[in-house]
């Protein structure tokens, strides 16, 4: 099963480079722009019997290691 | 009493160290493998600066689940004293041993400079060397050192004391431009609750004697390892 995770900062949490790509945007032209948010994506392949173990499993990698919970969240996506 | 520094993968401070506490002990440290299963009987833990396993997925999360990284917590849980340095500091938080997160610098860059620090108290085995609110001059050089906590734990380190070190002007004020990273309430070094655990983000043994420049970093590690003898 292919796991996907999303990691991105949680609101409120300085996000220095999302300012500094919104910036850039902002230089292009992309007036219209408003916050930029850089995250992370981590695709991981997992031996599982279901999506609810998969998604189980993934979880508590994000909890272990993945994600800082202090200052980011995440979101996980199971696909065959 | 004996000492012993970490040695991860991408750490390269680690024989700086070593030297400061030689200087200070009279005798090297134990050096001991990230991979090794057990710790030698010591008074004093260094995680070293660096970059371990090269800031991949975040600065210090993947050493902090290094297997000598379970024997770190047992014996800090014990009291024995553990000193966290730059990527030490992150890896000491991504293990859990201290509170917060270390993000990416506020102004983006990579900052390698001398920054003043103001000792935020003296009656700790760490910086018993300094007097109250002394100002020191240690180099920084790090590009996640912005100290992050959200506003309850933030009010928990000031409340409780646990703040060890912020940035400070050479006149011994926590201003905006003293702060390299942006770091919350120009916070550089912090305890754990029982404070025989501090992390910092800025390099004692880079300054620790004369010949580097600066001796300011030395008074640490000599109090450091006198008083446990």
């Amino acid at each position: 099963m292919k796991a996907r995770v999303h990691v991105t900062l949680k609101p409120g949490v300085l996000d220095p480079q999302g300012k500094a790509i919104a910036n850039a945007l902002h230089g292009l032209g992309y007036a219209e722009l408003g916050d930029v948010h850089l995250g992370k994506y981590i695709e991981l392949d997992v031996a599982a019997s279901d999506a609810a173990e998969a998604r189980a499993r993934v979880a508590e990698m994000c909890e272990r290691l993945l994600a800082n919970t202090v200052v980011e969240n995440y979101a996980i996506e199971i696909a065959d | 009493m004996d000492a012993a520094v970490i040695v991860f993968p991408g750490s390269n401070c680690d024989r700086d160290v070593a030297v400061a506490v030689e200087a200070a002990l009279g005798r090297a440290p134990h050096m001991v493998w990230h991979r090794a299963d057990s710790l030698p009987k010591v008074d004093l833990i260094v995680l070293p600066g660096g970059f371990s396993y090269g800031d991949y997925l975040r600065s210090g999360a993947i050493a902090a689940n290094s297997p000598i990284m379970g024997r770190i917590k047992a014996a800090a849980a014990a009291g024995t004293r553990v000193l966290a340095i730059c990527n030490g500091f992150q890896i000491a938080i991504e293990a859990g041993l201290l509170p917060g997160a270390l993000m990416t610098n506020a102004g983006l860059k990579f900052v390698c400079r001398d920054v003043f620090l103001k000792v935020e108290r003296n009656d700790t085995p760490f910086t018993s060397g300094y007097s109250q609110g002394q100002v020191v001059r240690f180099p920084v050089a790090h590009h996640q050192g912005n100290y992050a906590a959200d506003a309850e734990t933030l009010k928990r380190l000031d409340g409780d004391g646990l703040v060890a070190f912020r940035y400070v002007d050479a006149a011994g004020n926590a201003t905006g431009e003293a702060n390299p990273n942006g770091s919350a309430g120009n916070i550089a070094g912090v305890f754990n609750d029982a404070r025989n655990v501090m992390g910092l983000m800025p390099h004692p043994e880079r300054l620790a004697e004369a010949a580097l420049g600066g001796t300011d970093g030395a008074a640490m590690f000599r109090t450091l390892l006198s008083k446990i003898a």
